[in-house]
Order: structure tokens, then C-alpha cells, then sequence
């Protein structure tokens, strides 16, 4: 671990790839939030797998692997299968999962035979673009991690800047129109800002996982806020944490390619959240549902003992278990319900069967019949 | 005489089929107008394409003598409830403060003025307790009157509203009704999608009845009529008897 820590302060590679892949994972944790609030994460899937053919002709035309060239076209390429994406749904009767799948299959499969073509070719330059499959982190040099940042910084900048109007296209697309702003263009400005911030990252995760990286952090972040702000700066964190994580872990273990190591880590912090999350998660839940029972029980035979007892001279007459039982609204014996009124002090048992309530049992059985039949709001 | 909405041979088609045929209406302001027809009559699309929402074929929409692209201010917008995701992350308050973005313009964040504005129209709706609840955390009557609540801190002059009453219990439509009843008192134009045809005398000063094609507009009195209104919700006699019983009383 100190090892670790020490290598990435001064192991230059290591230092540059963690950088890089945090800077992604921000980019594109916080502009997936904004997608899967948009229901668009499977477009980003689409945008990804349509991403490959670009990079294939990118790199066909100018012969070269600059960044900003593989970006640039991994960017057109995705735009254009958003874009036919939405043309497809809205001209035809073509519905949006299928029209998704479509481009996504059709664009990959392209992708997939360009890049074999390039490798049949003799020259030696092209090694490396089929990285761009499960992903690479090892790989990034000090170039890549430039571009990277200076792209994913614009991207979060515009996010910002149009934060209130993103905000509102996202809850209500229509009463944003009705509001004099134009719908259609901040619909494409946030769709092109999805796309940049994913093909940024698909040299590092590569296109067949970089949808973990978008939806993963925004679904995990949503667990924890109820608050727009918050989800989206938790995205961002939860997506740099996996990005580093993951890109660390396979800069280390040789051959290990990064983009799965990544859906690892991310997948990780989801079951967390679904899971540990207050108010949302599973286990608060239940925990909630079991007090909450719990305390309608306890309720339910304080009002029965008070009932019984109020057909006598004193509240606190005692009763025995087996009246309870079948009284009880609740089902399941009595006794375990007891015991808890027991500690609580708000019964006592007078023999091993009979029991009656405590002064305080009264006070809180009245209570409880206050607020359930009485008065209302 | 100048319309507070004046519509003119407003027809709307989504791919080939009509929705809406050679559709007009002119409600003079200060007037509350309940849009009545069955299911999938357009009664949403007039409202939609009213507001530029949907692209219309062929017609003009103009408020207060001009047209909707001059007068967005003007004009305030309840969507149907259900048209929007109520889990989406954001709070009662920050609904309502959307209603005054449009007054912000670009970029330009909410402060505290917005905020006090967003109070008192919630305030208006009763729900001045509910501020910082999580819109999940509504009942749908709640909801409703959130929508309300953004639409009023718009201060518009005309307003749409597209079936405010749906699903909420008696209380919160008396409350919406006296809301609506302020507005007008107040000179404001409502135009409300409504599907109880009994409470349509009570609440609205006009009614315009809709099924494709305008089938009548104007004055309660005049033209909810039971042949009207056969004409428009088809052969639905038991139905439309129903309602005539409660026109008498
Ligand atoms: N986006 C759309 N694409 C295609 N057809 C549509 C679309 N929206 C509505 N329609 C069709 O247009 C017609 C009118 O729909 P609209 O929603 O305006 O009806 P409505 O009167 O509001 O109905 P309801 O009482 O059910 O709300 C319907 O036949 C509907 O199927
Ligand atoms: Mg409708």
C-alpha cells in the first residue's frame, strides 16, 4: 500500500494514468447522472459501440494516432449514431430500444472490420487501436491526459454554465419550451456534451464497457441525495474513484485490461449504494419496515390491554396472554410483544401469565388511541 | 374585440393523421373556459401546439392580439401531472422557482428574490408547509398543486392548464377552484382541460367542446347542450343523460 502510494507520487506513468482516468471518470460520471435522469443510458451504450468506426477512419485517412485526431473522429462518429438514433424513432415506426440496438450492432460491426482491416496492413503504426476495445490505461501518455483534460474541463464548464437550463430540460422538456427557451438546441447541446464525454474515455475504458462508466456512478449516486447538485457531484467522485482505481490496478497487474477492472470497481460502489444507502437502500429500508412493525405491534397490545382494562375499575387491571392472543389485531402470540412493553416499562407481568400496564402504559395507550381515532388533523 | 386567446384554423396532424382539424376558439379575457371532449379528442394538442409545442399544419394562435412567440411571457403553462418523472432529485421550492426561469433568462441562477416569490405562491396553494419535501414524497393532489404553484409565480395573463383536477380528492379541487375563481377576479384568462362534465356549469364561464373538430364554444349556458354534446362524445346517451340530470338541479 505504501508502496503504491510512494509509485504514485513519483512513478511518472502511473502518476500521468491516474490523472487521466480521474479526470474521465468525472467527465463522464457527472454527464451520465444528467443521462440517466434523461432515461439515456443505454444511448450512451449506442454513442460508445457507434464511436468505433470512427476511430478505424480516423486513423484510415490521416495515418496518424494523435489523440485529438481518434477523439475527434470517435466524436463525429458517435454523434452521427445519436443523431440516426433519433431520426430513426421519430421518422419511422421503429421504437427507441430497437433502434438502439441497431446502431449499436451496425456501428460495432463496422468498427470491428475496419480495425481488423487496419491490422492486416503491413504497417507497423497501427498497433495499438485495439486497445480501444476493453480499454488501456497503461497506455496513456502525457499528450492523451492534456487532451483529456482540457476537453472534459470544457465539457464540465458548459455543464455549469447551463446548469439551470439542463436542469429544467431534464425534469420537464416542455415547460422549458413554453418558456421561451429553445428545447431542440440544448437538447442537442447536452446530447453533444454526452457524447465528448464519453469518447474521452473510451481509449482508457474502452467502447464495449465505457456505458459502466456513464450510468454506474450517476445509479449509485442517485442513492445517496435527493438533490440534483449533489447526485451529479457524486457521480463525478464515484466515477473518478473507479477510474483511478481501476486504471491503477491494471497499470499494475500486466496483460489485465482496464476497462473491466473498472466495471469491478464501479459495480462495487453500486451494490454499496443499493444496498447501505440511507432512506434508498435495501438494508435501511428493511430495517425501517422491521421498527416500524415493531412498533405497531407494541401499539396494538398496549391498546388491547387498555381496552381490557378499561371494563374494569383500574387501567392498570391485569390481563391474561391467552385473551391477548386472540384479541391481538396483530398476528403471532402476544408474549414476544410483551417482553418488549416489559422493557420499555410500559407493562409489567403480575404471574407468569398475567399482565397489566404500567402508569406510563396507560399514558402512552391513550395516546396512541388519541392519535388513531381521535381528533384527525 | 380583442381575444385574451384568439385561435384560428388550427390543424395539427402527427405523421398523416389529423388530430386537430381547422380548429378555432376566441375566449375574451377575464373568462374561465373548460375544453371538454372524450379520450384522444386533441384537447392536449390544442394546449400543446397553442404553446409551440407541437408543430402545427396550418392556423394562427394569437394572445391579447398578438402572436404566442411575442406574448410567451404572458402566458403560463400546468402540464398533465403525469407528463413529467416525480423522482426526479429536486425539492417542492425548486419546482416552483422554475416557473420563473424564463424571467431569469440565461444563465442567470435563482436568488433569494425567486425564492420569496416561490414562497408565496406556494403559499397560495397551501403548501407553504411542504417547501423542502422531495417531490417523490407527494400524494398526487400535492403534486398538482406544486404545478399550480409554478405556473402562479409566472404571473401570467392567460393560462393552460391540462387536467389540474385529475386525481385529487374533493377538498383539493374546491381549493384549485377558488384558485381559479382568484384568477379570473384578478382578470386572468384560464383555459382548463376537464373531464367532469357535471361540475362544468359550477366551475367555468365557458366551455368549448372538442372532437377533432370544434363541435361549439361560448357561453355555458349556450352551447352545453345535450346535443352538443352527443355530437361530440358520439352515442354515449346513458352518459349523456347522466349529466343532463345534473344540469337541472
Ligand atoms: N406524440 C404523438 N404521436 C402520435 N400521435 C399522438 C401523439 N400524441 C397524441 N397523439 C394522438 O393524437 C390524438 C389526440 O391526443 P391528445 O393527447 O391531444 O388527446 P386528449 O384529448 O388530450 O386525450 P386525453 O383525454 O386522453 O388526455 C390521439 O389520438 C393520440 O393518439
Ligand atoms: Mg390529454
Amino acid at each position: 500500500m505504501i508502496d503504491l502510494f510512494s509509485d504514485l507520487f513519483n512513478d511518472y506513468t502511473l502518476r500521468t494514468v491516474a490523472l487521466g482516468s480521474a479526470l474521465l471518470g468525472i467527465t463522464a460520471g457527472s454527464l451520465g447522472g444528467f443521462a440517466l435522469l434523461r432515461r439515456q443510458s443505454l444511448l450512451g451504450d449506442a454513442i460508445s459501440h457507434a464511436a468505433l468506426p470512427g476511430i478505424a477512419i480516423a486513423f484510415l485517412i490521416t495515418g496518424s494516432k494523435a489523440p485529438l485526431v481518434l477523439i475527434l473522429g470517435a466524436g463525429i462518429a458517435g454523434w452521427i449514431g445519436a443523431a440516426l438514433i433519433s431520426i430513426v424513432t421519430t421518422r419511422t415506426r421503429i421504437k427507441y430500444d430497437s433502434a438502439l440496438g441497431i446502431m449499436l450492432s451496425v456501428f460495432f460491426g463496422f468498427g470491428l472490420v475496419l480495425l481488423t482491416y487496419i491490422q492486416r496492413q503491413p504497417d507497423a503504426n497501427q498497433a495499438g487501436l485495439n486497445s480501444f476495445l476493453f480499454g488501456q490505461a497503461a497506455a496513456l501518455v502525457e499528450q492523451d491526459v492534456f487532451v483529456i483534460f482540457v476537453i472534459g474541463t470544457l465539457v464540465l464548464l458548459f455543464m455549469m454554465v447551463f446548469w439551470k437550463e439542463f436542469k429544467l430540460l431534464s425534469f420537464d422538456s416542455d415547460f422549458i419550451g413554453t418558456l421561451g427557451f429553445p428545447v431542440r438546441l440544448l437538447d442537442h447541446l447536452l446530447t453533444t456534451l454526452f457524447v465528448i464525454a464519453i469518447v474521452i474515455g473510451l481509449q482508457t475504458v474502452g467502447v464495449v464497457l465505457m456505458s459502466a462508466m456513464i450510468i454506474a456512478p450517476g445509479a449509485a449516486a442517485r442513492q445517496w441525495t435527493d438533490r440534483l447538485g449533489r447526485m451529479i457531484i457524486l457521480a463525478g467522485i464515484f466515477g473518478a474513484i473507479s477510474g483511478v482505481g481501476g486504471a491503477i490496478t491494471s497499470s499494475l497487474i500486466p496483460a489485465l485490461p482496464t476497462g473491466p477492472t473498472i466495471v469491478l470497481i464501479v459495480s462495487i460502489i453500486v451494490m454499496i449504494s443499493l444496498l447501505f444507502a440511507p432512506n434508498r437502500g435495501l438494508v435501511f429500508r428493511k430495517i425501517r419496515d422491521w421498527q416500524a412493525g415493531k412498533r405497531l405491534r407494541v401499539d396494538a397490545v398496549l391498546v388491547d390491554l387498555y381496552t381490557l382494562a378499561s371494563q374494569h375499575a383500574s387501567a392498570e387491571y391485569p390481563h391474561s396472554e391467552r385473551v391477548l392472543d386472540v384479541m391481538s389485531t396483530i398476528s403471532g402470540p402476544a408474549r414476544r410483544t410483551l417482553k418488549v412493553l416489559n422493557d420499555l416499562e410500559l407493562a409489567k407481568p403480575i404471574d407468569s401469565t398475567h399482565w397489566s400496564l404500567t402508569p406510563e402504559g396507560v399514558l402512552r395507550a391513550e395516546r396512541v388511541i388519541e392519535r388513531q381515532f381521535g381528533g384527525g388533523s | 374585440m380583442d381575444y385574451a386567446i384568439d385561435i384560428r384554423d388550427l390543424t395539427v396532424a402527427y405523421r398523416e393523421k389529423p388530430v386537430l382539424w381547422d380548429v378555432d376558439l376566441q375566449v375574451p379575457p377575464g373568462v374561465l373556459i373548460a375544453i371538454v371532449g372524450p379520450n384522444g379528442a386533441g384537447k392536449t394538442t390544442l394546449i400543446k401546439s397553442s404553446l409551440g409545442l407541437v408543430k402545427a399544419a396550418a392556423g394562427s394562435v394569437l394572445i391579447h392580439g398578438r402572436p404566442y412567440s411575442e406574448q410567451r411571457a404572458n402566458v403560463a403553462y400546468v402540464p398533465q401531472r403525469g407528463s413529467v418523472d416525480w423522482d426526479f432529485p429536486t425539492n417542492v421550492l425548486d419546482v416552483v422557482t422554475m416557473g420563473l426561469y424564463g424571467r431569469l433568462g440565461w444563465f442567470k441562477r435563482p436568488g433569494k428574490a425567486e425564492r420569496i416569490e416561490a414562497l408565496k405562491s406556494l403559499a397560495q396553494v397551501g403548501m407553504e408547509e411542504f417547501t423542502t419535501r422531495q417531490i417523490s414524497q407527494l400524494s398526487g393532489g400535492q403534486q398538482q398543486r406544486v404545478f399550480l404553484a409554478r405556473a402562479l409565480v409566472q404571473d401570467a395573463r392567460v393560462y393552460f392548464m391540462d387536467e389540474p383536477f385529475q386525481g385529487v380528492d374533493a377538498i383539493t379541487e374546491r381549493a384549485i377552484v377558488d384558485l381559479l375563481q382568484d384568477l379570473r377576479k384578478q382578470g386572468k384568462t384560464v383555459a382548463v382541460v376537464h373531464h367532469d362534465l357535471q361540475t362544468v356549469p359550477e366551475y367555468f364561464d365557458h366551455v368549448m367542446l372538442l372532437n377533432v373538430r370544434r363541435i361549439a364554444s361560448g357561453p355555458v349556458e349556450e352551447v352545453f347542450t345535450e346535443e352538443n354534446l352527443r355530437t361530440t362524445y358520439g352515442g354515449r346517451v346513458a352518459f349523456v343523460s347522466a349529466l343532463s340530470a345534473a344540469n337541472r338541479t
